[in-house]
């Protein structure tokens, strides 16, 4: 049901967008508009598959390495968390070229919001493999499972679960966040848009189509998510409780 | 090594902090025998299969299963704290039934009893189904082996939960309170399980139960637990019928009074 809604809000902004652009106004942004979407995407996509490793690797070694790799995750964690995303941008593409460090603005932007968001997506993993019932746990012992066994097949199916609505929010932060790099010269979303606006002065219909377009990825991110969430929660709905 | 029993606890204490579960506690399991843990809430007898499952460290004492030491190991003729590869191996031995069932719930009914299998004992995935098949049949349940514990009754739950553990074929069955969960219309069929695998099954098998008529027909023994010692055991008559003890009186007739 929640789905349904979801694909007819995500319908209405298509077709605002569509009729917006049959005005002559707005239609002449559109092109450059959807090339810098298709930055912001793929961004997004990239972004979101190292975040989703980082948070895996961080989790498990913050619960079950040994101490001085506890140390590390923690440390990674505490600092891609507590510092801005902008900051951190600005770091990797200005400051490690001082040092003789040379990255790519696109490969500085997967790189820096990866990380970002990873780090929080770390104590996303780490929260739902600590919910998971301590009977579980005591049941893989019982049968004998080794310990990369239980965790395997036993807690992170069932974490993953637990994980998934709040990853949904990390991404849609993940697509927002994307803006971030219209600072680092990379011609995104944000960027064509501030570019239009100054060379045409026509404000609002770059911002309204702008706004719209960010509207349609999240809302396409979120469908996902809810999608991928009813396929992995088959089984798990009632058991939950017990 | 045959003239040992089952299983031993040899002097074997429990402690949280201050608070000490278990005292001393010296209990020989014999081969095939089946004995049943009674007692009140807070007596340590749920411990008792915990420590023997590994789920609870020892902090005193030697745990011995069929014959050699579970908690240690013998290394140049002295016993030292066992090793987890040392613990997993004799743990082979054991199989435990929980209260709360503890399937996994993202797996079928087949899928409970066929993971292990596969992933611990390395079983071909035919062979694993087809004894998981013949484990579902015994304990009735070969219509919902394709049903998600969310999809069962809790009786069905943990009759599924016993085909699961019979699976790994062990040599030792801990049953902690199995009814006890469970509505009273459903604890009958989970008891003719029991029934059934004692009789069918060359098993060792612990059980702690609140079910004193079943515990009394059933057990080979019984062990009244009381403040982390066995306060009186012996056969299932005499401690039904007469009890020594003071402190085995007082309890009979409490659950006896509450039906």
């Amino acid at each position: 049901m929640w789905i349904r809604m979801l694909a007819v809000m995500l319908a209405a902004t298509l077709l605002l967008i569509a009729l917006l652009s049959a005005n002559p106004e707005y239609r002449l942004f559109m092109p450059g508009l959807l090339e810098g979407a298709v930055l912001t995407v793929e961004i997004t996509l990239l972004g979101a598959v190292l975040a989703v490793f980082m948070a895996l690797v961080a989790a498990l070694a913050k619960l079950y390495g040994p101490l001085p790799i506890r140390w590390l995750s923690t440390t990674y964690i505490e600092i891609f968390r507590g510092t801005s995303a902008l900051v951190q941008l600005f770091w990797l593409y200005f400051v490690l070229p001082q040092f003789g460090v040379f990255l790519d603005a696109f490969l500085v932007a997967v790189l820096a919001l990866g990380l970002n968001i990873g780090a929080y997506g770390a104590e996303v993993v780490r929260g739902a493999i600590i919910s998971v019932a301590r009977g579980q746990w005591e049941a893989a012992i019982a049968l004998n499972m080794s310990k990369a066994q239980m965790l395997r097949r036993i807690i992170l199916p069932q974490a993953f679960t637990a994980m998934i609505p709040p990853w949904g929010n990390l991404f849609i932060e993940l697509v927002k966040s994307t803006s971030l790099v219209s600072l680092i010269t990379l011609a995104d979303l944000t960027f064509k848009a501030q570019q239009m606006n100054q060379s045409t002065l026509k404000t609002v219909p770059v911002f309204t189509l702008v706004l719209l377009l960010y509207l349609a990825i999240s809302l396409t991110v979120t469908i996902g998510m809810r999608l991928l969430e009813q396929r992995a929660s088959k089984g798990l709905t009632r058991a939950r409780v017990a | 090594m045959n003239d040992m029993p089952m299983v031993r606890f040899e002097n074997v204490s429990k402690r949280y902090g201050a608070l000490t579960v278990l005292d001393n506690l010296n209990l020989d399991i014999g081969r095939g025998e089946k004995v049943s843990i009674i007692g009140p809430s807070g007596s340590g007898k749920t411990t008792v299969l915990r420590m023997l499952m590994t789920l609870e460290a020892i902090n005193d004492g030697v745990l011995w299963v069929d014959g050699e030491p579970m908690t240690h190991m013998m290394q140049n003729g002295k016993l030292v704290p066992a090793t987890t590869k040392h613990m997993r191996r004799i743990r082979a031995k054991i199989g435990m039934v929980f209260q709360s069932f503890n399937l996994f719930p993202h797996m079928t009914a087949m899928g409970n009893c066929i993971e292990a299998p596969i992933t611990v004992l390395g079983m071909k995935r035919s062979e694993a189904e087809e004894r998981a098949a013949e484990l579902l049949d015994m304990v009735g349940l070969s219509a919902k082996k394709d049903h998600y514990p969310s999809q069962l009754s809790g009786g069905q739950q943990q009759r599924v939960a016993i085909a699961r553990a019979l699976a790994m074929r062990p040599k030792i069955m801990l049953f902690d309170e199995v009814t006890s969960a469970l509505d009273p219309e459903l604890v009958g069929e989970v008891l003719q399980v029991i029934r059934k695998i004692g009789r069918e099954h060359d098993l060792t098998m612990l059980m702690v139960t609140h079910q004193m008529g079943f515990a009394k027909e059933f057990s080979d023994r019984v062990c009244f637990f009381y403040q982390g010692k066995i306060c009186e055991q012996g056969a299932p008559a005499e401690i039904f019928g007469n009890p020594k003890n003071e402190r085995t009186r007082q309890f009979l007739n409490a659950v006896l009074e509450a039906g």
